[in-house]
């Protein structure tokens, strides 16, 4: 099949799915005039019922905490995924890229970026933290968070700091933060079956006054765990396909 | 109508829509423009640098429907994380092609 | 409908089928992996835009003292905010096969990738 007859046929296919979308559309309330009930209902209950100001993470990980825990282990299987498919592409490369790396052709890290990126490190992990820890009062949350972590330890391998990138997150110890961050999420749950509740069931004390660092339950926990969990899948991902140009750069 | 009469006309109230509704339109547009720009660039290195501003026009289209959480996922996954993977892989490849 | 209500969702399937265009006419498998990165970004407008409310604030009541102000729905917030993240992750698996491709097959042109049969 040539490029051309490909082009055809896709056009053809487009036209049929906006002909599916158009019809779809038609029945659509508008932009803006949000109907269901749902929506409203949480709005309304949430913050009496978990304490929670943050209406997205108490829907995140207490109304809909099924769910969350299956995205969670979709992204442990992705990071083990490439883990497993690139590992076995890094034993036959060691070789020839130390040989490489004895050219020397790799240019030294400009100093501005050293600077900027040394500079940023640590409020980037207190950013990461606060995000990660404050699910239940501010537009944050263990997702957010565990990305801008991982992002943190990005920036030292920025910087040129290689060894210390390799050194501050050996393999060895980001595997076994992230396990511990995913079942973490799913102990939190198997404990509320433990006391007689059903599964990730919010079962801690709710605090006082909603929206306090220490209210609404078992979100906060969830959400360090979560926390955790991405940023540690994130620099797994990182780390496997950084092992050629680390390699690289040492030698040189 | 010249855009200052436009602007005047929305500040005023006297258009069947706000404010609010015409700075969604206009991120809207800038989507639509920016996610035809991503797919018409083909070189990879090129077309990661069109991605991370993409994911920054989608980020601020995102805070003006009402959504700070998933402004700042899309903010750290799609400006900075997607990005650094994609020129990683890049490289991986390009060490070997030599 | 005017004109105002029914915007967003010609946008979501612009970009959808820009996209789909991108995919089905590349030449290299990054330039299509970034092309299913903006599809999947069609869907995330299309799910806040499912849930907005006109003159609607954002779900978050830290700071908000009256009672029952209108706020927007939050569940496809929710749904949108998990899928950022995890759909990152899945785009770096299938980067690691892009790069298993290129080492086994030495192109990552998918016309020639489709050839290679055995």
């Amino acid at each position: 099949m040539t490029p051309r007859q490909r082009r055809w046929i896709f056009l053809a296919a487009v036209v049929g799915l906006a002909a599916f979308y158009l019809w779809g559309l038609a029945g659509l309330p508008g932009f803006g005039n949000y109907p269901g009930p749902y929506g409203n209902i949480i709005d309304r209950v949430a913050v009496s019922q978990t304490n929670a100001t943050g209406v997205v993470s108490a829907v995140n990980f207490s109304y809909r905490g099924f769910d969350t825990v299956g995205e969670e282990f979709i992204l442990f299987i992705a990071a083990t995924g490439v883990a497993t498919v690139l590992r076995h592409l890094r034993g036959e490369r060691e070789r020839t890229a130390l040989d490489e790396a004895k050219d020397g052709r790799v240019p030294p890290t400009s100093e501005a970026i050293r600077m900027m990126a040394l500079l940023f490190t640590g409020p980037t992990v207190l950013l990461g933290w606060w995000l990660a820890s404050h699910a239940q009062s501010d537009p944050s949350g263990g997702f957010q968070g565990g990305v801008v972590l991982a992002t943190a330890f990005i920036l030292i391998y920025l910087a040129g700091e290689f060894l210390v990138f390799e050194r501050v997150s050996p393999v060895d110890i980001t595997d076994a933060v992230e396990a511990v961050g995913a079942g973490g999420f799913a102990a939190v749950g198997v404990a509320a079956v433990g006391f007689g509740l059903a599964y990730l069931t919010n079962f801690l004390p709710r605090g006082v006054y909603p929206g306090a660092v220490f209210s609404a339950g078992t979100i906060p926990l969830i959400s360090f765990f979560v926390g955790l969990e991405v940023a540690a899948a994130f620099i797994l991902i990182v780390s496997e396909l950084l092992e050629q140009t680390l390699v690289v750069r040492q030698g040189g | 109508m010249s855009p200052a009469g436009v602007t005047a006309a929305v500040l005023r109230g006297s258009l069947p829509f706000g404010l609010m509704s015409a700075l969604q339109i206009v991120v809207l547009l800038l989507v639509a423009v920016g996610a035809t720009a991503v797919v018409l660039t083909r070189v990879p290195t090129r077309q990661v640098i069109v991605l991370s501003g993409y994911g920054l026009l989608l980020a601020i289209l995102f805070f003006v429907f009402q959504a700070p959480d998933v402004t700042l996922s899309e903010l750290c996954v799609g400006a900075v994380a997607l990005p650094i993977l994609l020129l990683l892989a890049l490289e991986k490849v390009r060490k070997g092609e030599e | 409908m005017p004109f105002v209500q029914v915007f967003p969702f010609v946008v979501v399937a612009w970009v959808l089928a820009v996209g789909l265009y991108g995919i089905v006419t590349s030449h290299h498998l990054v330039h299509t992996i970034v092309c299913l990165i903006v599809v999947q970004s069609s869907t995330y407008v299309l799910l806040l835009g499912v849930g907005y409310k006109r003159g609607a604030i954002a779900p978050y009541f830290y700071d908000i003292t009256q009672r029952h102000v209108p706020a927007v729905d939050p569940v496809v917030q929710a749904l949108a905010l998990t899928d950022v993240v995890v759909e990152a992750a899945v785009t770096a698996l299938l980067l690691a096969f892009a790069v298993q491709a290129h080492k086994r097959f030495g192109t990552l042109d998918p016309q020639e990738l489709v050839q290679l049969k055995g």
